[in-house]
């Protein structure tokens, strides 16, 4: 028997291709571990309104942004290009992109509200992800798993809120006070509000609401009819950001 | 058979040092931004993409373009482009490799690259982008190694290639359309939320990567004496006139449908590429030479007369591979991000390292297609070779 | 074979470059044990026999990673049929304090790179390095 050079090599291939294409068809077919959370639960759907009015009663305040940096050790850079942004404060037209509202909304007009990742419904964040680095959660949440992100981007690309934030440098020396039980990233990975999912484990609600004395944020079951956060929606006009898009975010505004 | 490579002048020689110097620049700049993060590029929160990408994106399409000589020749059998073809897949072979570097020095864990195949997601177009362009480098090695190898030998090419060629002719439109899907189906993002982006980039890639393929063929001549004859050149001419002309077309639908509308939105993105917006007016100046380029090199091509002198016809496809690299290698992605969706204007230019990684990608590029470039010259000038007076092989598919 | 000689010369090269460590470190003395992992003092038992950790420690830990990120299952039952909380600086260094003489010695001796650190803060080197 002989092997030339080109048939030894034509081999190795194929046999490298063997070893990764199973794992690639392995996944595809599903058989690997399950993703998904346990059943057999009733599972709630996390949402957030916003009391654009309480909040803008205290104009100027950022306990809620402090409180979620402290929380998930969000770094702060020194240029914009880098920022690293979890909840944060826009314009209210920039965050509403309110182009054609005229001269309603006037008391809203270059007041700052507060935005976060929207937890959408229907997420374009987790479609275009090529590795299932984020995904939604049964309760909601658009999770991320910084073990296993790429950093290709095309997450930020896709969110049509701008709320994702990548790590273009590495971002441990620059928090502020780290704190030990939820870890900081690595740079190269990207990163977003996560609605607290380590404090919800532990039965408690979000930092950033938690923070707020104005009572500004209400976080909630919103598939509960009878939950705070329906209430709120059911008594005052409210809205979501960019709703033609289809995203169905779980985030809302009260006006 | 690749051992051709290694003979050679001092001239070629020289260039392929030059490229190595490009190389090892570019290596020790990516050093740089393995160790401290992509912050060393001029990309932002807001300009997520930039430079590499881009040149990702312009890449694509010229690797797409192979099939523009691939299926007249295989398919119809059309005997001019005999020695064009050739060139034409190790072209496609070059830019592919470029293709696959570009987005891997834009990651920002290049180190879990392989998660795209450990955890395979449907649902991503980047993961089908992963594999439709890594396939079409599998086919096009296939095929231009397996023709040349037949010449070589001075046998025809084995019969399994003729399925395999017929392949790469949808798969060849299918790596740009799957490219522009990358884009186009964002919400939010509105200079590239249309359906006539995937269109508008094969047209594209159908003028540019044929304009090269001209370029680099009279190139070849002057250097090697191996010619592909007027004829051919003169051919590709044409459809380069014809696709060019296709992709203005396009872009003119475009800016009617987003002007005439009055819809904001993608009006911001076509400001701020040929105005500037908010004082970043960095693109401007690159986008208007793009246009002019593209109107001149249509005024060349679009007249039998002036198509037909040699000359004017290399400035022609100077000038549109010069304007559509301009347009989709830097404007496209770029604009694409400003204004952001929050309608935050951010500027973007590349900074130092980051060109000289792009540059030293381009440098790989090029070594490869002048080595391959070298093996087919060699191959084909070979005494007995086929090419010694006229094509003896038989295509392997007959139309 | 006119390259005989050039042939076996250029195979004992190739023998004698790939078996230099083994000599290197013959003539060194070095033994091929790595440092001993300086335990707790004050030690209870492990989530895991300590046969299994020693072994297989990084895989209990990349299934821990996956169960609470991506599986939301935050609790492990041990053999020993005992609860604790899949964490590792919690669980983990809540025994094993001092991660410099626990992990770090044999991980630099095998040239184990790990990348858990990055992201994952050791809470006594925090508490140090605060004082």
């Amino acid at each position: 028997m002989s092997v030339d050079r080109r048939a030894f090599l034509g081999a190795a291939g194929l046999c490298a291709l063997a070893v990764t294409g199973t794992r690639s068809l392995e996944a595809l077919a599903g058989t690997g571990r399950p993703e998904t959370a346990p059943q057999g639960r009733r599972v709630p759907r996390w949402g957030m309104v916003v009391d654009l009015r309480r909040c803008l009663q205290a104009d100027g305040c950022t306990d809620c942004i402090a409180a979620c940096e402290r929380a998930h050790n969000v770094p702060r850079l020194p240029s914009r290009a880098h920022e690293v942004k979890w909840i944060w404060r826009e314009p209210y037209e920039r965050a509403f992109a309110q182009r054609g509202s005229g001269y309603a909304d006037e008391a809203l007009r270059g007041k700052l509200v507060p935005v976060l990742c929207n937890h959408c419904d229907n997420p374009p964040c987790v479609r275009v992800c090529p590795v299932k680095a984020t995904w939604k959660r049964e309760d909601g949440i658009v999770m991320m798993d910084w073990h296993r992100c790429i950093g290709c981007r095309y997450c930020m690309a896709a969110c049509p809120y701008g709320a994702r934030s990548f790590n273009w440098l590495d971002p441990r020396p620059r928090v502020k006070e780290v704190n030990p039980d939820f870890p900081t990233r690595t740079r190269g990975v990207v990163e977003k509000c996560n609605f607290c999912e380590e404090r919800l484990a532990q039965g408690r609600g979000p930092a950033c609401v938690e923070a707020c004395r104005e009572r500004a944020l209400a976080f909630g079951d919103l598939r509960d009819p009878g939950s705070q956060v329906r209430e709120q929606l059911r008594s005052r006009h409210a809205m979501r950001r960019k709703p033609e898009l289809g995203t169905e975010p779980s985030v809302y505004y009260r006006a | 058979m690749p051992d051709r490579a290694f003979g050679g002048g001092g001239r070629y020689w020289a260039w392929l040092g030059v490229l190595a110097t490009l190389i090892v620049a570019g290596a020790l700049a990516y050093q740089r931004q393995l160790a401290l993060g992509l912050g060393i590029t001029g990309l932002s929160r807001d300009v997520t993409w930039g430079l590499y990408i881009a040149q990702f994106t312009f890449l694509v399409g010229v690797a797409a373009s192979a099939v523009v000589v691939v299926l007249p020749y295989y398919l119809h059998d059309y005997r001019v482009f005999g020695r064009i073809t050739i060139l034409g897949e190790c072209l496609a072979v070059s830019a592919v490799a470029m293709c696959l570097l570009f987005v891997f020095v834009d990651m920002g864990q290049p180190a879990r690259a392989l998660n795209v195949l450990l955890y395979p997601t449907p649902s991503s177009i980047m993961f089908w982008d992963m594999l439709v362009l890594a396939g079409y480098l599998g086919l096009n090695a296939v095929i231009a190694r397996a023709t040349l190898a037949a010449e070589h030998r001075g046998v025809p090419p084995p019969r399994w290639l003729g399925p395999v060629i017929v392949l790469s002719i949808p798969w060849a439109v299918s790596i740009h359309t799957v490219t522009a899907f990358l884009y186009s189906g964002l919400p939010g993002r509105h200079l590239w939320l249309t359906a006539l982006l995937a269109p508008r980039f094969l047209a594209s890639a159908f003028a540019s990567g044929p304009a090269l393929l001209i370029l680099l063929a009279m190139l070849l001549r002057r250097l090697t004496g191996f010619d592909v004859g007027r004829e051919a050149l003169q051919k590709l001419g044409l459809i380069v006139a014809y696709t060019m002309t296709v992709n203005v077309f396009f872009v003119l639908v475009e800016l009617f449908t987003v002007f005439y509308s009055q819809a904001p939105e993608a009006i911001d993105h076509f400001e701020f590429l040929f105005l500037g917006l908010e004082g970043q007016a960095g693109l401007v100046p690159w986008m208007w030479a793009s246009v002019i380029l593209a109107v001149l090199s249509l005024g060349l091509l679009l007249t039998p007369r002036l198509r037909r002198d040699m000359r004017l016809l290399a400035a022609a496809c100077a000038m549109v591979f010069a304007s559509l690299w301009m347009d989709k290698g830097l404007g496209l992605i770029v604009g694409g991000f400003v204004p952001s969706p929050l309608g935050e204007v951010t500027g973007y230019v590349p900074t130092l390292p980051e060109v000289a990684i792009a540059l030293a990608i381009w440098a790989v590029g090029s070594l490869l297609a002048s080595v391959l470039f070298k093996v087919v010259v060699a191959v084909r000038g070979e005494p007995g070779g086929p090419d010694s007076h006229s094509r003896s092989v038989r295509a392997p598919v007959e139309a | 074979m006119r390259d005989r000689g050039l042939l076996v010369g250029g195979l004992a090269l190739f023998v004698a470059v790939v078996t230099f460590p083994v000599w290197y470190n013959v003539a060194a003395g070095t033994t091929a044990r790595g440092p001993e992992p300086v335990r707790p003092a004050a030690a209870g038992r492990c989530v895991a026999p300590t046969e299994y950790m020693r072994a297989s420690h990084m895989s209990l830990l990349m299934a821990w990673r996956d169960d609470v990120v991506r599986g939301q299952e935050r609790n492990f039952v041990g053999p020993d049929g005992k609860t604790y909380a899949k964490s590792l600086t919690r669980t983990c260094l809540g025994c094993h304090t001092n991660k410099a003489e626990f992990c770090d010695r044999c991980h630099a001796s095998a040239a184990v790179t790990l990348t858990c650190w990055e992201c994952h803060i050791d809470p006594a080197s925090l508490r140090r390095a605060g004082r």
